[in-house]
């Protein structure tokens, strides 16, 4: 058993965040994460917004995170393959696939999210075959192709500009009758040649052999389909809270995400929570790295009240 | 230029001719230091600490070398359109060939699949 005073789930800027706070205050941290450090910071591109920065690439700023929590002290396992977790007993505990457990009176919850997919017949199959979910890796393999952004929130209609760089036409299908993004990103977007709307209407199937060659849409109101034949699809429909494993054990809303009370504790005591997860209108590295200081905070406090 | 990875670089298309004539089973991503990209590479660098696969090299290589058309022209990754792509190498033959981001499990799936021990 590796006895820890605190286990942080998530290696992405909350958790990274809350590793440095509670092991440079002595306490002994583990951060265990199923994929690489950075969660989804390391898949953005560019980041201009993190105070302190300029301009710095996503995988960078993780791995300075990742070097700050680990020179304080904290272990960081990436990649862990886990087996269960037990968040209801007093020492919650983390067992890997090796057999391996670990052990702490404390513990939080900074699984993030990740981009959603559209769930249709033929989505995965053409994924890196067509579908793209990120306009700056696979944007040039559509040059002078045409091609559809899935979406109408700011990320679909910023990416759909910047896709017309490479695309010689961008269309854009969205479900709804009016766009989910700022005025200056629609005006952006309505000023561009290269790029139409489908409005109310959605994908609901892929085709192709060795690549995708077409898509069937349904116009929603009317449940009506047609086929139209398209080189690409990239896809921005926003993203879902990775809090599966915990249905059932704690409180989400009707969006999976966790619900915090103040101090970021969950309905179970010493259970906290912090980053993308949780109920929050805004998702930002900034926000991720206030959660995971201001429940690391708490967590500090809980541990000292039962010691 | 090379990918800053704590992986061993691939430069040339003559070197990673060598290397899968010298080793049975390789492993080689070919991307750029991009968000889909850097996952796998960090995954690789994990799989290749855990010394569980030992009997596997692991490589990446530069996609926008010119020297990476020997994996980009691959009649096994005709019809990729997203980074990275990555081919699995035995006995200097591909038998494995994936476009765009892929997860622990889908590599490890196809490690133990296809370089079984």
């Amino acid at each position: 058993m590796n006895q820890f005073d605190t286990i942080i789930l998530g290696a992405g800027p909350a958790g990274l965040t809350a590793g440095i706070y509670l092991s440079r205050a002595k306490r002994k941290v583990v951060i265990i994460d199923k994929g690489i450090p950075g969660g989804q910071m390391v898949l953005t591109h560019e980041v201009a917004n993190y105070p302190g920065f300029e301009n710095i690439s996503g995988y960078m700023l993780s791995m300075n995170m990742k070097k700050q929590a680990e020179l304080f002290g904290a272990k960081v396992i990436s990649n862990a393959a886990i087996k269960a977790v037990n968040l209801v007993d007093d020492q919650k505990t983390v067992t890997l696939s090796n057999g391996e457990v670990y052990s702490a009176p404390s513990f939080i919850v900074a699984t993030g999210g990740r981009s959603r997919q559209i769930g249709v017949n033929g989505e995965s199959d053409f994924t890196g075959r067509g579908i793209s979910y990120c306009a700056t890796c696979d944007g040039d393999f559509f040059t002078g192709k045409e091609i559809i952004v899935v979406g109408g929130g700011n990320t679909a209609l910023e990416e759909a500009v910047a896709l017309t760089t490479y695309a010689k036409k961008v269309t854009i299908v969205h479900q709804f009758d009016k766009w989910q993004a700022f005025n200056s990103a629609i005006q952006e977007m309505e000023e561009n040649p290269a790029i139409d709307s489908i409005m109310e209407s959605r994908i609901v199937e892929f085709r192709g052999d060795e690549k995708l060659n077409e898509v069937v849409i349904e116009h929603i109101p009317t449940g009506s389909t047609y086929v139209k034949p398209i080189d690409g699809v990239f896809v921005f429909i926003g993203y879902v809270p990775n809090t599966e494993d915990f249905k059932g054990i704690l409180e989400l809303n009707q969006w999976g995400e966790i619900v915090v009370d103040s101090t970021f504790q969950t309905n179970l005591k010493g259970v906290y929570a912090a980053g993308d997860s949780i109920v929050k209108r805004y998702r930002q590295i900034t926000t991720a790295v206030s959660d995971g200081t201001i429940a690391s905070l708490n967590v500090a406090e809980f541990l000292n009240s039962i010691e | 230029m090379t990918l800053y990875t704590n992986l061993n670089h691939v430069e040339t298309a003559e070197q990673l001719g060598k290397i899968i004539q010298e080793n049975e089973n390789v492993m080689v991503c070919c991307g750029r230091m991009g968000p889909m990209c850097v996952p796998v590479y960090g995954i690789m660098e994990d799989l290749e600490k855990s010394g569980k696969y030992d009997h596997v090299k692991f490589y990446d290589m530069l996609f926008d070398s010119p020297e990476a058309g020997i994996i980009r022209n691959l009649p096994e990754c005709r019809g990729f359109m997203g980074l990275p792509f990555t081919v699995y190498y035995k006995n200097g033959k591909v038998v494995k060939a994936t476009s765009s981001i892929q997860n622990l499990d889908q590599i490890t799936d196809i490690l133990d699949d296809k370089f079984e021990n």
